[in-house]
């Protein structure tokens, strides 16, 4: 797996978009730090870009790369190496470049302001985890729709649909959903359905974490009022990881049945 | 000794193998020829596990392999689409395989043979198709395996590329290797090919020599036999 790995790696932190994006935190990041002229509060602005933009990238660099080389997984295939092998070091290959993007992209501003002098410290290290998980958790989600769609413009209008969905409509529904019943005690409803979709919960994470109370909303008030601040942090976190690994899970479930 | 008994593979409502049976032993050049849809490449990925049959035993060497993984070691696999990481450079490219199945034992044999030199810094995603396709060659030949399978290895060779190719493939049934083949350029087939396996309607409909085939069908080319038994049973 770690051969694999090491490969895609290569390949991916070499191709012009792994740039692109790293040149994009990199500038967000300058550019929000200039602005603001304030460690906190660029942190905050920069968690509502992440939480909809790192799951976007993830999505689809997840189905781009599984699609552009599956001519290439199919030389694999035929080598003497296990399905998972394959698959996994492809995945953490994607997952893990974007993530190095990230993390490079918005460390660099952030050091040149001096982050590790400042309170701020662990409000951005909670950021960027998040922002991680976000990344590994989509492009499993990506990999999971590519093998299961064998048309290649299908699964990407899938995995696009994936993310509409758990950026814009989900919240919109659930919104919907807390006015139409609001007559009724509807906190476990919520807690539940926040549970459901990573990019609420990695919000109400970092939020939890920053302690700003207007800005935690309904759920996020529901969510500090069942677990407290620590533990909802500690559950959250608990969360993302079940999300993450469920469809990491799947991957290899999948690829060791299909044919190829 | 590559032995496939009864093998069903059905993709969908769409039967593709029913109940194939074949032994392939010894050395020598086997070709598997059939129409479009005829099963070829499903056989050739059932043997090396790309596709899990519905039923049926494939045993290779005596040892059964369906959802083994190991004895691909003995196999090496030239796939009909030559495509690889673009970002890679062809160096890169042999030494992930290499890194993956162990030593190579004539990398710089091959490459020297089809010209390859020029090209291995190159990154993968800058080359031609047929300079592509000559790095799958070399990445299918380097490891002296016994089994050799090629998927349509002669998709976009110049001439020259193609005489070496042919040549290769005489010293490598020298040397006593299995070799299977799927291929629809039939003046290659009747060059290279000491066994023909005529797939149709996912069975094994003729086995033998060109010139058996030649005899059963009263026709001059095997181009000619194959259409013959191609428009009989469309008839």
């Amino acid at each position: 797996m770690l051969k694999i790995l090491k490969y895609s790696f290569y390949d991916l932190i070499r191709s012009r978009w792994s740039y692109v994006y790293l040149a994009f935190y990199m500038l967000l990041g300058f550019v929000l730090l200039f602005l603001n002229n304030d460690l906190s509060k660029a942190v905050i602005t920069l968690m509502n870009v992440i939480v909809v933009l790192t799951p976007l990238i993830g999505t689809i660099f997840g189905i781009m790369y599984y699609y552009s080389s599956r001519e290439f997984t199919e030389l694999l295939l035929a080598q003497p190496i296990k399905r998972r092998n394959i698959f996994l070091g492809q995945y953490l290959g994607v997952a893990l470049s974007l993530s190095a993007s990230l993390i490079v992209g918005l460390g660099v501003p952030f050091i040149a302001y001096g982050i590790f002098y400042s309170g701020a410290i662990w409000n951005y290290i909670t950021l960027l985890i998040t922002a991680t998980f976000l990344t590994m958790i989509f492009t499993a989600l990506a990999f999971n729709i590519a093998i299961s769609t064998e048309n290649r413009i299908k699964g990407f209008g899938y995995a696009i649909l994936l993310w509409l969905f758990m950026a814009v409509i989900y919240d919109g529904m659930f919104l919907l959903g807390l006015v139409v019943y609001s007559e009724y005690p509807l906190e476990s409803f919520s807690l539940f359905a926040t549970l459901l979709n990573p990019i609420d919960l990695s919000r109400i994470l970092i939020l939890l974490k920053l302690d700003i109370s207007a800005l935690l909303g309904y759920t996020g008030a529901v969510f500090q009022k069942f677990f407290g601040t620590n533990q909802g942090m500690f559950t959250s976190l608990a969360v993302l990881f079940v999300w993450t690994i469920i469809p990491i899970w799947r991957i290899v479930a999948k690829s060791n049945k299909k044919d190829f | 000794m590559i032995e496939v008994k009864k093998l069903y593979k059905k993709f969908g409502k769409n039967e593709v193998l029913k109940g194939l049976d074949l032994t392939i032993e010894g050395n020598g050049i086997f070709t598997i020829l059939g129409p479009n849809g005829s099963g070829k490449t499903t056989l050739i990925k059932s043997i090396l596990g790309m596709v899990l049959p519905d039923s049926g035993d494939i045993t290779i060497n005596g040892e059964n392999v369906i959802k083994k993984w190991d004895y691909r070691k003995d196999i090496d696999y030239m796939p009909q689409i030559a495509n690889f990481p673009s970002n890679l450079t062809v160096n890169e490219l042999f030494s992930m395989i290499i890194d993956l199945r162990g030593s190579e034992k004539r990398k710089d044999e091959i490459v020297k043979l089809f010209g390859l030199n020029e090209f291995l810094e190159k990154k993968l995603g800058t080359l031609s198709g047929g300079t592509r396709q000559k790095v799958n060659i070399v990445l299918s030949f380097m490891f002296d395996s016994p089994i050799i399978i090629l998927d349509e290895p002669t998709t976009g060779l110049d001439p020259v590329s193609l005489i070496r190719l042919k040549d290769l493939l005489a010293s490598e049934k020298e040397k006593g290797k299995t070799i299977l083949i799927t291929t629809h350029i039939m003046d290659f087939v009747e060059q290279i090919s000491d066994q023909i396996v005529f797939i149709l309607e996912g069975v094994i409909y003729f086995r033998g020599t060109v010139n058996e085939l030649r005899e059963k069908t009263n026709q001059p080319n095997i181009e000619r036999a194959i259409a013959s038994i191609l428009s009989e049973t469309y008839a």
